[in-house]
């Protein structure tokens, strides 16, 4: 899937950031190709979720850069990020209670609506829409509103919101966490699903999750990129088991 | 040139009461969340108190009142804790409105016991006469309140950093419920922050007395300018108040000589929001990474 | 009943109870302060939009208020004097119209100006807090600075502005008898009218997409900015909407009250119509406006009573409110409506509560 030839979508280079004075990122390079389904792994504190903070805006980085197809993306506000193509999820996932799933997935789709647009009230469902209410599998609550939805349900309307968007890149930041297995099941087959059409970058902590779904692999280690390579290579190295599972074992032999 | 600097010392005593009704603010706005409209009526009752012993025991009483306020302030400020206000965490803006109904009730019931105009309290003898400072003469019950500020600001930051009650409410106000869960009674926390808070009021309170007449409504006058100090400075930042009280009092005093006064309230809240582009959370902001 | 028609059926009534019903029992004077109470409606609809949809505590709308009304008072002070100067600027020493009042002498002005001032002060204020995301509480205290700043302005301004006393004694309404049954009559029904209308925008702009964003920057303003939207902008539209609202019931205010002045729009006046909105129920526009009716209704024939005894009664019923049903009247009345129609089908499975029981605004 990575050839060169497909070009980048986003190249990060010479990235750091620096938290009053604690460096959680300290010059990390990485390239994700169009297409492409790239896992970011790493023990906590590695910077997993600081990298996304800074793709879509949320933290600012010392020094670096970070292009998506070409356009330079420090510096810009959170909004404008999202209108270049970005879409992202967060750990702890956020839907509008008071919204139906209908209304949620129609506000994120719109939002490249002009102001006096959104002055009229909806009437139908766009396409847009209906197709990612369809991917989500969540049409017969659509017209319920968010706040009854199981925290599976929250995850996977809120990646629904992403598709609605028809983002370039995906940044989804743990979406299994706290799920059960039937919902981690159903969330792999919809990652899969929508990976066939997108850019998707994960953050995950779950290992089993990773080798199932998983065959890009870029694992970050304090603030650092460790190794990058498919599924079998990373588990393998001997560098990746070691910050896994902690040094003692090699100390001892 | 004169004139000039014959505001730098009316400025620094408008900061300096300022000071003392911020500082208060500082642990109910600033750490808890909690906008208590009612601080105003805490300062008030303060006031009161300290027209009661004085009118019965003389102005010399003033040193007795500063206590003695501190504790009726206080206690108030504790009962509307107890009462109120705990239902009501995380729910800042309600709170501004309940502790708004608080303060319609108190003034209404200070109109009644004391009645609607003001009263003059007897200042002590010692305190009556001027200095001439900087070229400025200065009162000297305006630089006995710039002591009494500056001592209250060096008791305050003691007892957050060298006492233990202290350092477990800057863990509360740095992360309640990692303070919890490390063993903090975080709701005895808060009971001592009401009651320290809202004895400073009462403090402020002592202090306008030497200043002025005092009624049921004194508290409104000050109120809004106090609470514009813990926005400039940063929330929960005792330096930051420091700072943002002395150059808010400055501020309107030079404004109030180059202009007029009622220009000048128009120009603090401009310099304010101009600030706010610069510094959008105060002068001093406590980081964290948390969303929203 | 479908809801939707439901919510037809109870408007036609208030419609009917408001143009028909008041008019045909009240005597005149009565009637001048239903009126009143509706001017005070008009804005806190503006509340309901702003603090209600949108989260934005406005402890300020006194201000926009004034300034409509301002607005409204210059003209018809210019219209009086007739080419003179108003009487309290001679009474104060001013020899020359000042050159903010000159344009105020043609009415299209004026009444333009009754909207314009306060949605362009909203909206510039609103440019520079919301952008560089100072809310919550920093807002409504910044909020409540301006009017303290304002009264104080317009007090200090003696010879622009009337001062303390602020601007009074018109005669001549658009050429007719301010104090006649039948001008104000027909101010009430003026107002009733606007209200009206100003209530069904308010809906449909609560019910459009833009009301829905409006929700969601209320409910989640970091998570808007991660769906493409500026929340700034959004915040801006909604808070000069409200300012806009509370501009028109100033300018309403003054033919039927016959006065405008500093204490009808500082810190405490403004904090009032809140309260008002709060305790009618501030989740629903028809709320805000109930609140508005109410409060003032009460607080005059209290007052009438006992004077005192009114800001014990306000402050009690504030506090009450907000321990017990924070979410006003309206709350209250949904809650019993479900329990209702909950006892009349047991059988069924009860369907999951409204989530939002718990659910705060964020600050």
């Amino acid at each position: 899937m990575s050839e060169e030839k497909d070009g980048a979508l986003l190249e990060i280079r010479g990235l750091r950031v620096v938290f009053d004075g604690f460096t959680a990122i300290g010059g990390v390079d990485l390239t994700v190709g169009r297409g492409e389904l790239r896992f970011l792994i790493g023990p906590n504190g590695a910077g997993k979720t600081t990298l996304i903070d800074v793709v879509t805006g949320l933290t600012r980085p010392a020094a670096g850069s970070v292009a998506f197809a070409g356009t330079e993306l420090t510096g810009l506000r959170e909004h404008r990020i999202v209108r270049l193509g970005i879409g992202r999820t967060f750990q702890t996932s956020v839907v509008f209670e008071e919204l139906t799933v209908l209304e949620n997935l129609d506000l994120a789709a719109g939002f490249r609506r002009p102001l006096r647009s959104l002055l009229r009230q909806r009437r139908g469902v766009s396409d847009a829409v209906a197709s990612a209410l369809d991917t989500i599998g969540l049409g017969a609550l659509a017209e319920r509103p968010a706040g009854v939805l199981s925290h599976g349900q929250r995850q996977w309307l809120e990646i629904g919101m992403l598709i609605a968007q028809r983002p370039k890149l995906l940044l989804l930041d743990e979406p299994v966490a706290g799920m059960s297995r039937d919902e981690r099941e159903r969330t792999g087959e919809l990652l899969t699903e929508i990976a066939a059409d997108h850019t998707v970058v994960v953050v995950e902590h779950d290992m089993e999750f990773l080798r199932r779904y998983a065959s890009q692999v870029t694992v970050l280690h304090e603030g650092r990129v460790l190794v990058e390579g498919d599924v079998a290579a990373v588990q393998a190295d001997p560098r990746v088991q070691e910050v896994y599972l902690g040094r003692t074992k090699k100390e001892a032999a | 040139m004169e004139p000039l600097l014959n505001q730098l010392p009316i400025g620094l005593s408008i900061g300096a009461v300022l000071l003392l009704i911020a500082l208060g603010l500082t642990f109910t706005f600033g750490q808890m969340g909690v906008i208590n409209m009612a601080h105003g009526e805490f300062i008030m009752a303060g006031s009161y108190t300290a027209y009661m012993l004085q009118s019965r025991a003389g102005g010399e009483a003033v040193i007795v009142a500063l206590p003695v306020a501190f504790a009726v302030a206080g206690a108030l400020g504790w009962l509307l804790e107890r009462l109120a206000v705990r239902h009501f965490y995380g729910r800042p803006l309600d709170t501004l409105l309940l502790t708004w109904g608080v303060s319609l009730v108190l003034q209404q019931a200070a109109r009644d016991i004391f009645g609607a105009p003001n009263v003059q309290v007897v200042a002590p003898s010692w305190l009556t006469g001027r200095v001439t400072l900087l070229g400025g003469s200065l009162p000297y019950a305006r630089l006995f309140i710039m002591g009494l500020a500056a001592a209250c600001v060096v008791g305050v930051w003691a007892y957050l950093n060298r006492s233990r009650q202290g350092r477990r409410m800057r863990a509360v106000m740095q992360n309640r419920e990692l303070a919890a869960v490390s063993g903090v009674a975080t709701g005895r926390v808060d009971q001592l922050t009401f009651f320290i808070g809202s004895g400073l009021a009462g403090v402020a309170g002592v202090a306008l007395t030497l200043i002025g007449p005092v009624g049921p409504s004194i508290g409104t006058y000050y109120i809004v300018d106090a609470f514009l100090v813990v926005v400039a400075g940063g929330l929960g930042q005792l330096r930051g108040a420091v700072i943002a009280a002395v150059a808010l009092g400055m501020l309107n005093s030079f404004a109030e000589f180059w202009t007029d006064a009622s220009l000048a309230k128009v120009i603090v809240f401009v310099v304010i929001v101009a600030f706010l582009q610069v510094r959008p959370q105060g002068l001093f902001v406590l980081r964290s990474r948390r969303l929203t | 009943m479908s809801a939707r028609l439901r919510g037809y059926a109870i408007f036609a009534a208030v419609a009917l109870l408001v143009l028909v019903v008041a008019p045909a029992v009240l005597p005149p004077f009565r009637l001048d302060e239903l009126a009143k109470y509706l001017c005070f409606a008009i804005a806190a609809l503006g509340i309901g939009l702003a603090w209600g949809q949108g989260g934005m505590l406005t402890l300020g709308q006194g201000v926009f208020f004034g300034l409509g009304g301002y607005a409204m008072a210059m003209y018809l002070k210019l219209h009086d004097a007739g080419g003179d100067l108003p009487d309290f600027m001679t009474w104060s020493g001013v020899e020359k119209l000042p050159a903010l009042w000159k344009p105020f002498a043609d009415p299209a002005f004026a009444i333009a100006m009754v909207v314009v001032l306060p949605v362009a002060i909203a909206t510039l204020l609103g440019l520079l807090v919301f952008r560089q995301r100072v809310r919550g509480a920093y807002f409504a205290i910044l909020t409540q600075a301006l009017a303290a700043a304002f009264t104080i302005l317009l007090v200090g301004r003696q010879g622009l502005t009337g001062g303390t006393n602020g601007l009074t004694n018109f005669y001549d309404f658009f050429g007719r008898d301010p104090e006649a049954d039948g001008t104000q009559r027909l101010t009430y029904f003026v107002t009733a009218g606007v209200l009206g209308v100003l209530y069904l925008a308010a809906r449909q702009l609560v019910k459009s997409r833009f009301g829905r964003l409006l929700v969601a920057v209320r409910d989640g303003e970091d998570r808007v900015r991660f769906l493409g939207y500026n929340p700034a902008t959004v915040k801006t539209v909604a808070f000069a909407v409200s300012a806009g609202m509370a501009g028109i019931a100033g300018a309403l205010f003054v033919p039927v009250v016959g006065i405008i002045s500093p204490s009808l729009l500082g810190v405490v006046p403004s904090l009032e119509l809140v309260v008002a909105v709060a305790v009618g129920g501030r989740y629903a526009l028809a709320g805000a406006v109930l609140g508005a009716v109410v409060m003032n209704y009460a607080k005059t024939s209290f007052s009438e009573q006992w004077a005192g005894g009114w800001l014990y009664l306000e402050g009690a019923l504030f506090i009450l409110v907000m321990t017990l049903a924070p979410k006003g009247a309206v709350g209250l009345y949904e809650q019993a409506r479900d329990a209702l129609a909950r006892r009349r089908r047991t059988p069924e499975p009860a369907a999951p509560a409204p989530q939002q029981e718990t659910q705060e605004v964020p600050a």
